[in-house]
């Protein structure tokens, strides 16, 4: 299985020469990352090569790095039922940079990057009808973002004076706990704790102590 | 006389209907009563359960997972729990796979009852709905008798599965699939497969080949009733299934009496793998020895300080998980089921995306049914199985 992975790995570097920034395997699975301008090609190879046929798009989703630029990842999950593999392929943009919409060569993209839209805010060109899809209609925001906050910012309730349902910001009757449970112990080499400044020197006198004791 | 001119008429179809099993908003542009446009509108049972996770231990993610197709949560979990333990990279021992598959048929012959019963009340029968619930409910009893819970069982964990079964359920799982079961099966048979008018409904409707299946990301059930022998269980085998002998059911023209017949045939090989497992059940534990993941017993926490304290850092902080990412997908009752878990290092995901088979399904709706009556909707969303608990997540 993975000596065939390998094969296939290099075989679509030489094949997709300028849109392969890196292919690795990784858990026995295959991961591309292509340049976000070549998606299309990549794809149409994916799909069409006789020693690709991944005719199945299983997933489109993506993945938030604040920290890093460009911040969001959107990956690409393919099956080949011919071959009985899949592979994964990734790329990098931001809010606004544009990913070339793949609906066009699978009908089961239209959904999958709908949903990506609506999540992250990432725009996908020439993709047939980009409107939001699993959030509220009217909803401002993107909530699978890492700074969107987990409670949201509105909620929502029936009014019985006005007849209907509206929408008033979040209001929490207790503050929203989140943990940090990095272990203080494990992570104790790199900490200095108060007063630990000190410590080399006394380490000294303790050497020559024990010397004298000796 | 002049011509007039007839404009297309829009039709809310949702999003409380009976036969949109669930809350599924369908905006129809009918030309009389045939199907011109079907846009169908979800989300409005959106939970943000990818974003919940994200808050939560690994542990305290699982019961998300019997909340997304609450109709088999088996199998769901088991996504997750096969996806957080390669990630660890941890061996299940035997007894717990066995349980596990074991369990997981049930889900699928849960599943598969209630939507070909509720697919037959979509077009027209009635009785077949109230015998399934009856099936339906000798089953959630055994899931009660293992985890406690009759539908959110909450039963798998990384490693395992949360405790063992109770004695004699075993016993009583084989007397049901060998005594109760089959009877009712030959029942439905009898009151839909021949069935004259089930048939007008059903046959040369919302009709998917081969091809189309592929562009659209069909999967499971739905993807075999057009003639592709694709099973994940057989292709790529995961816990016991390698172990189990059973056949794959497929369709020859991918209508929705296909889907039916894929589904009907597909409980009977369910029972068989559930013979299977009770016949060859091994002993032992139940759940990984890896005392990092696996909380120890009651009885070991009385008698262990190292227990207590593994059982207190598991239950407040959780196991971490090392740094990587997997897609790891089962065969659901539905179709793939897969979860794209994305680890940090830490004792949360960093990121769980969750595929849902129905999502897949459910965007084909205008494809399959374009050109067909009004009427005809109904079968097709009954046939392809749609839940929203996946498809909104």
């Amino acid at each position: 299985m993975d000596q065939a992975l390998k094969e296939l790995s290099e075989d679509l570097r030489l094949r997709l020469e300028g849109a392969v920034i890196e292919a690795r395997i990784s858990l026995g699975e295959l991961i591309l990352e292509v340049q976000r301008d070549e998606i299309q090609r990549v794809m149409q190879t994916l799909r069409d090569d006789a020693n690709c046929l991944f005719r199945h798009l299983i997933d489109i989703c993506g993945v938030d790095y604040p920290d890093e630029s460009p911040r969001f990842e959107i990956v690409y999950n393919l099956l080949s039922l011919t071959h009985n593999t899949r592979i994964r392929v990734k790329l990098r943009t931001d809010e606004d940079m544009a990913v070339p919409s793949i609906a066009s060569i699978y009908s089961a993209a239209d959904w999958f990057e709908r949903e990506v839209w609506d999540m992250y805010g990432v725009f996908f060109s020439d993709h047939p009808d980009l409107r939001r899809i699993l959030t509220d209609y009217g909803f401002e925001g993107h909530p699978l973002r890492k700074d969107f906050p987990l409670t949201g910012y509105v909620e929502l309730r029936y009014d019985d004076e006005q007849k209907r349902v509206v929408y008033e910001p979040v209001k929490l009757t207790q503050e929203f706990r989140t943990f940090d449970f990095t272990s203080p112990w494990e992570g104790m080499e790199r900490v200095v704790l108060p007063g630990d400044e000190k410590a080399e020197a006394p380490e000294e006198d303790d050497a020559v102590d024990k010397a004298g004791a000796g | 006389m002049a011509e007039t001119q007839i404009k297309n008429f829009n039709l809310n179809f949702g999003p409380q209907h009976p036969a949109a099993h669930g809350v599924l908003r369908l905006v129809l542009e009918m030309d009389g009563e045939v199907i011109e446009r079907a846009d169908p509108h979800i989300g409005l049972l959106h939970r943000g359960t990818e974003k919940l996770i994200e808050y939560k231990t690994y542990a305290q993610a699982v019961p998300y997972f019997d909340r997304l197709d609450y109709v088999a949560p088996q199998n769901q979990e088991h996504a997750f729990v096969l996806a957080a333990e390669k990630l660890l990279g941890i061996e299940v021992p035997k007894r717990g796979q066995y349980v596990r598959v074991l369990y997981c048929e049930i889900g699928r012959i849960l599943n598969h009852i209630l939507n070909i019963t509720a697919f037959a009340m979509d077009v027209g029968a009635m009785t077949p709905m109230l015998w399934g619930f009856e099936v339906r409910e000798r089953l959630m009893e055994f899931c009660e008798a293992a985890s406690g819970a009759r539908l959110h069982m909450n039963y798998f964990r990384v490693g395992g599965v949360a405790q063992d079964l109770p004695p004699r359920l075993l016993e009583d799982i084989d007397k049901w699939a060998k005594e109760e079961f089959p009877p009712f099966m030959d029942d439905l048979e009898s009151l839909l497969t021949e069935n004259r008018i089930f048939k007008q409904r059903t046959v040369d409707i919302g009709v998917i080949n081969a091809d189309q299946c592929c562009d659209w990301g069909f999967t499971g059930p739905n993807l075999r009733a057009s003639g592709v022998p694709w099973d994940l269980r057989k292709a790529q085998p995961y816990d016991a299934y390698a172990e189990m002998d059973f056949d794959i059911p497929i369709g020859k023209h991918g209508d929705c009496y296909d889907r039916y017949l894929v589904r009907m045939i597909e409980m009977r090989e369910s029972l068989k793998i559930i013979q299977q497992c009770l016949d060859n059940m091994p002993d032992g534990p139940i759940k990984s020895e890896n005392k990092k993941v696996s909380p120890p017993t009651r009885g070991e926490m009385k008698e262990s300080m190292e227990a207590l304290i593994h059982h207190f850092k598991l239950f407040t902080e959780g196991f971490h998980v090392p740094a990587g990412e997997t897609y790891t997908a089962v065969e659901a009752p539905k179709g793939e089921f897969g979860v794209y878990l994305v680890a940090d290092g830490s004792n949360r995901p960093y990121r769980c995306k969750i595929r849902a088979p129905g999502y897949a399904h459910l965007q084909a709706t205008e494809f399959l049914s374009k050109g067909h009556m009004l009427a005809d909707i109904c079968a097709n969303i009954g046939s392809v199985d749609v839940v929203f608990g996946e498809i909104d997540r």
